[in-house]
């Protein structure tokens, strides 16, 4: 009998479209999103002249 | 011959199962997913029409000499032409292109009748209240209604059914994934295009959470319930639906390639991993890019801009051109093997041209990457971007990229769509041949035309650019030359809705036979398959076609940094 061989890392990302779900929303909602909001957070508010 | 999965109850071939034989292909079709891909792809050609009537008009107020509209129709048919072409269109031919993609490839039935039917009401009501909304004149908020420009609540709540119905047609891709995978109704990895539209799914996942965390509190605002959202965070949150959902277009897009690139040659894949990664690429980085339009916005750092828009999004810079190469490579390599050798591009004139499908995708891979992606990079750089910012120079590089690529892929595709799945074969044959043709050399026009006119400072958005008396005759030369080309585009547009409409009402059935052949490569006689498997020098042609490619994203890109230090020469 042959034991199991473990696939190739890449190989099992692609096949598991659950964890490309998660990591497709997760890395632009971080880069793009959460530090774009953070970013506009931060500005203060014009005050008046 | 009886399958091993003739026993799943989920699978296609099981006895009992609601599909069909396809005489074309020797595929089972799921009956479900066919009637939900006829609704939405009968709906998409539908906005298509309304977009293309908004478009010609359009063009001719640009155009100056023409100037047809008066000022508040031209603002209001810009916000409808911008939904119904970039959002309705695209949307609906997306839908029917994930239902193919998740049920006849895997041999698997629609997870849910009940939810795509939900899905569809939702989109077409909210389609149809945003276009009414818009129509009434209460909507003159051009496609982004940025803030603090205010709609009626109407077309809010007209673009969260929709983001919320095409969601709900996403849940029901991914559920049809999983129990296809559960029930083992196929074996292996999912084929490369249900791949590519995998990643298209998972875009648009993001893509309409976006739309929601933006779309529910300006609804909420515009119903006077709650306070108005910040108009720089709704410009950020807003982006990542408009831009993100262009890159749900490229990967049904690029999908659509491999997919009439096999039907029409024969071609497979050079490397199924390199492409599979290319799209996992797509996956992870594309969606980095809506910083673009932030470029000149001045709450956001410039960290944050030449992060998202440079460094990581190279990466999906990097799959386009990975695509933008296996595609042809796999095309020149299937041709080369029918015994096509002769020098370089011997194989390229015995390519299949007669068939409409096969030259739509071949000019959506050409105006694509060599006019929307380079122009793409280029803008997307922050230092260029001052230069281009709200010029047409923008509009004339998303005409290379979601007409010229995206649509006239999608329209390509339909020569095959409407043969195997409404099995009706197409009339007028002759001028179907010649409809991508005029197509893709009006909007060829209309995109050079705006770019060139761009260039000159000529805005985007922007009814009358006589009064500010900085324009001069070349100006108007190219929103002329665009303007000729939208008359040529449009007419091709209409002439796909009528060949469309025509063949659905008069086009020979083809139940029980294969559907009439538009032209595929032949092997030439006497050649043995697979002669040329060892010979790494196979794709010769393509490789010469790459390096003219990069050499003149080059010197486009470098133009360009010139062209910024004319701007503000440093002594
Ligand atoms: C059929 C040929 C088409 C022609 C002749 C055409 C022409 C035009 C013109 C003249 C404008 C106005 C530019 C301005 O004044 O700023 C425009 C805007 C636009 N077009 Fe098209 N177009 C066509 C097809 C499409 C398609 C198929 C799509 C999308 C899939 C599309 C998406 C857009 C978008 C998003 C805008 C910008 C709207 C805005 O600024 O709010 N167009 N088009
Ligand atoms: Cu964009």
């Amino acid at each position: 009998m042959t034991p199991p061989t473990q696939e190739p890392f890449l190989k099992r990302l692609m096949d598991n479209p659950w964890l490309l779900l998660v990591l497709g929303v997760a890395i632009p909602m971080l880069s793009y999103t959460a530090w774009g909001w953070v970013e506009i957070l931060l500005v203060k508010p014009a005050t008046l002249p | 011959m009886t399958s091993l999965t003739a026993t799943i109850p989920t699978a296609l071939d099981a006895p009992g199962a609601q599909s069909r034989h396809c005489d074309t292909t020797g595929l089972k079709v799921c009956l479900s997913s066919q009637s939900f891909i006829k609704l939405s792809a009968v709906s998409a050609v539908v906005f298509l029409l309304l977009g293309g009537i908004a478009a010609i008009l359009l063009a001719l107020t640009r155009w100056q000499a023409v100037h047809l509209l008066p000022v508040d129709w031209f603002y209001r048919i810009l916000t409808f032409h911008g939904l119904n072409m970039l959002i309705f269109w695209i949307l609906f031919f997306e839908v029917a292109i994930l239902y193919f993609a998740c049920t006849i490839p895997l041999n698997a039935r629609l997870f849910s009748r009940k939810i795509a039917w939900a899905a569809f009401a939702m989109m077409l009501t909210g389609a149809v209240m945003v276009d009414v909304t818009i129509l009434v004149g209460r909507a003159d908020v051009l496609m982004t209604s940025y803030l603090p420009l205010l709609a009626h609540p109407a077309f809010y709540l007209g673009i969260i059914l929709v983001a919320v119905g095409t969601l709900t047609a996403v849940f029901n891709f991914f559920a049809t994934l999983y129990i296809a995978k559960r029930d083992r109704t196929y074996e292996g990895s999912v084929p490369l295009v249900t791949f590519g539209a995998l990643a298209a799914a998972i875009i648009a996942v993001v893509t309409l959470l976006h739309g929601a965390i933006v779309m529910i509190p300006t609804f909420t605002y515009s119903m006077g319930w709650t306070p108005q959202p910040d108009p720089m965070w709704y410009r950020m949150i807003w982006w990542g639906l408009g831009h993100q959902s262009q890159q749900v277009n490229v990967c049904a897009m690029v999908a659509v390639w491999y997919l009439v690139g096999h039907l029409a040659t024969g071609a497979k894949p050079v490397n199924e991993t390199v492409c599979r990664g290319a799209f996992l690429l797509y996956i992870l980085f594309i969606n980095l890019a809506s910083a673009h339009h932030l470029l000149v916005d001045p709450a956001v750092g410039a960290s944050w801009k030449i992060w998202n828009t440079s460094y990581a999004m190279y990466l999906a810079v990097l799959a386009s051109m990975i695509h933008g190469f296996t595609v042809p490579a796999s095309i020149e390599m299937a041709m080369r093997d029918k015994g096509y050798v002769k020098g370089l591009f011997g194989w390229v004139t015995a390519l299949p041209w007669r068939n409409p499908a096969f030259s739509a995708v071949v000019l959506s891979v050409v105006i694509f990457g060599f006019i929307g992606g380079i122009t793409g990079v280029t803008l997307g750089t922050q230092q260029i971007n001052i230069i281009a910012h709200n010029t047409l120079r923008i509009t004339g590089h998303f005409h290379a990229t979601v007409v010229g690529g995206t649509t006239l892929a999608f329209m390509g595709l339909a020569y095959y769509v409407i043969p195997l799945i409404f099995r009706r074969d197409f009339v007028w044959r002759g001028a179907a041949r010649l409809q991508p043709w005029l197509f893709g050399g009006g909007i060829l026009m209309v995109s050079l035309g705006m770019s060139f006119a761009g260039s000159l400072g000529v805005p985007r958005r922007d009814y009358d650019i006589e009064p500010s008396g900085a324009f001069g005759p070349a100006s108007h030369l190219f929103l002329g030359i665009m303007g000729v080309g939208a008359v040529v585009a449009v007419t091709a547009l209409l002439l796909f809705c009528f060949l469309c409409v025509g063949t659905l009402l008069f086009g020979e059935r083809n139940s029980g036979r294969a559907m009439a052949e538009w032209g595929a490569a032949q092997r030439l006689p006497g050649v043995r398959e697979g002669l040329l498997d060892h010979d790494h020098w196979a794709m010769k042609g393509t490789i010469a076609l790459t390096a003219v490619f990069l050499a003149s994203f080059a010197v486009y890109y470098f133009a360009n940094w010139k062209a910024l230090a004319d701007v503000w020469p440093v002594q």
